[in-house]
């Protein structure tokens, strides 16, 4: 019986064949936190007299939720952090570096290789073909101190896209589309696979949304298989000879396999309070906003801000609107610079924030209002996400957020793109 | 392991933004002081009214969201001891093992609150001693029923040093 992606990667960490439903022990190559789950991982290993790393390269603590920090618990919080790096050789991405899984991707994992981190879109590097996933604290805490976690292997589901997407169609509205097909429980324990030409026509940089988001159908990881676009990507970055072939035997069990032809698909929109509320643009047209987000894991990237400058080029948010514009990482900003985005975006009246989550998580930099409407390029629109449970979270690509900032209202991207 | 308690009904689709929300990030490293608002937005009032030995019934996809551990922390601290519900999200499911807080998946249409429940962690078998009913949940798997018998994954490790599957 031929092997799905997650399985080849668990059997080859766990040193034995293994099949959905096992619980296994399994090494781990790369493992993160971040300052809102990080402190609690330091305080157990504290308790548990544990508190060392086994690969300390590999280990990532990052300063992203609170960046920088907007009060004292914070701050106390980040000094966990920071002495526990000095005193454990851990590495330290500091206030202002990016978000955890952009910089992950950036610099730190390869194909074939199995990342644990205390945060939910940790599936985002799946679209390197890496197992990719999302624990707790504790659970990354022993990951640090031991390099190995338990799994249960999940079952797959594959999803296979082909076809062309239409002008205004981002991989933000097909993940959008899949997950609002499937419910936001629909792959609870299981993998994603994405494949089909849709997937090998993206760039590394939408790929990375497919992962990203798998989460938010309840998936354990979200995969693609690897190929030239992978391997240009990390010779991009300097790390060419990690390059490895990752993809599922053609004879795989999968547990269902979805055909989505991407061509019949609409710019999309959630609607408050869950991701798999989706609509089409056309039923969401007209909604009134008070702030725009473009920003965060799902959709801070250079391709992103490019798309959004475009459309915002010598226009001016919307007298109501607040446009707030984060680079997901350091070098996604200064890339953005150099391109003349930002400027872009100031001119525009953005409010240009330092690399993290922003708003996203609603610990600071545009919590809402009460009653008021946000739409953003997040992953997330739970009641209370962005800092109050009375505002009212909308998801969208860039491309439809950066137009509805000029218009003040949801608007479809495909009116202004060329 | 045998658990009585008094039923607080949920709907579906509980996030851990519903149970610790970001707003009150800076309280993590105070889970106590975060545990006064578990679940507030939900029922901001829940908090003040849970007892030890409560149960919570939720709906489908309990704990959807992040991967704050944060969550089935603060549900414990408030002296709730199982969580049944008609499915978990992952990485609440596997925080609430780690934690010691039992999660057992079973169709909770007929469970009401204020039901008095019995629950046998051992057979998934919950009688609803208010409605004199029997209900079956699904088992928790026997690694993750050790996890939570040896008090949670800190004191597994503690006891056997490693991963005892």
């Amino acid at each position: 019986m031929g092997k799905t992606i997650a399985e080849k990667i668990i059997a080859e960490h766990c040193g034995k064949d293994v099949k959905p439903g096992d619980i296994v022990v399994a090494k781990v190559d790369v493992s993160m936190v971040q300052d809102g789950t990080g402190p609690l991982s330091v305080q157990e290993l504290q308790k548990m007299d544990m508190e060392s790393v086994v690969n300390p390269e590999r280990t990532i603590l990052f300063l992203d939720h609170a960046s920088p920090s907007p009060r004292k618990e914070l701050s106390n919080a980040h000094i966990i952090l920071r002495k526990f790096a000095e005193k454990t050789g851990a590495y330290l991405s500091e206030i202002g570096e990016g978000v955890c899984h952009q910089r992950l991707v950036e610099t730190f994992v390869n194909p074939g290789e199995i990342v644990v981190g205390a945060d939910s879109h940790t599936c985002t590097a799946g679209a390197l073909g890496a197992f990719a996933t999302g624990m707790g604290s504790t659970d990354v805490a022993l990951a640090f101190a031991l390099g190995k976690v338990w799994l249960r292997v999940p079952p797959t589901f594959k999803f296979i896209i082909n076809g062309e997407p239409k002008k205004g169609v981002y991989s933000k509205d097909i993940i959008l589309y899949i997950i609002g097909m499937i419910g936001a429980d629909g792959a609870t324990y299981k993998a994603m696979e994405f494949t089909g030409d849709t997937v090998s026509n993206c760039s590394m940089e939408s790929r990375f949304v497919f992962s990203n988001m798998s989460v938010e159908a309840g998936a354990k990881a979200g995969l693609i298989p690897t190929d030239d676009v992978t391997k240009a990507y990390l010779e991009s970055r300097g790390r060419g000879d990690k390059y490895r072939e990752i993809h599922a035997d053609d004879d795989a069990n999968y547990e269902k396999v979805f055909n989505i032809d991407a061509s019949k698909i609409e710019p999309l929109v959630s609607l408050p309070h869950k991701v798999d509320n989706t609509k089409p643009i056309s039923e969401a047209k007209g909604i009134k906003i008070n702030q725009v987000y473009i920003g965060t894991c799902t959709n801070g990237r250079l391709e992103d801000l490019s798309v959004a400058a475009s459309i915002l080029k010598g226009k001016k948010r919307h007298p109501r609107v607040r446009l707030i514009v984060v680079p997901a990482s350091r070098e996604v900003y200064l890339n953005a610079l150099k391109e003349g985005f930002i400027e872009t975006f100031v001119e525009a009246g953005a409010n240009v924030l330092a690399p993290g989550c922003g708003p996203c998580v609603g610990v600071h930099e545009g919590a809402l209002g009460d009653g008021e409407v946000v739409l953003s390029t997040q992953n997330r629109n739970f009641k209370g996400r962005m800092g109050n449970p009375e505002g009212f979270i909308y998801l969208s690509s860039p491309a439809t957020a950066a137009y509805s900032a000029i218009r003040g209202e949801i608007s479809d991207p495909r009116e202004v793109l060329t | 392991m045998i658990l009585k308690g008094k039923v607080w009904k949920f709907g579906d689709d509980i996030s851990t933004d519903h149970i610790a929300p970001g707003r009150l990030f800076h309280l993590r490293t105070n889970l106590p002081e975060l545990a006064k608002h578990v679940l507030e937005d939900a029922d901001p009032d829940f908090a003040k009214k849970v007892k030890p030995g409560d149960i919570i019934a939720g709906g489908k996809n309990f704990g959807l969201g992040s991967s704050r551990e944060h969550a089935p922390r603060i549900i414990k601290i408030s002296g709730v001891t199982c969580i049944l519900a008609k499915s978990f999200a992952r990485i609440f499911y596997r925080n609430a093992i780690n934690v010691g807080l039992p999660v057992l998946e079973v169709d909770t249409v007929r469970i009401d609150e204020g039901d008095e429940l019995e629950i046998n962690l051992n057979t998934g078998k919950i009688k609803n001693l208010t409605k004199n009913e029997e209900l079956t949940a699904s088992q928790i798997p026997p690694f993750m029923l050790k996890i939570i018998e040896d008090g949670g994954i800190e004191e597994h490790i503690k006891k056997y040093g490693d991963f005892q599957l």
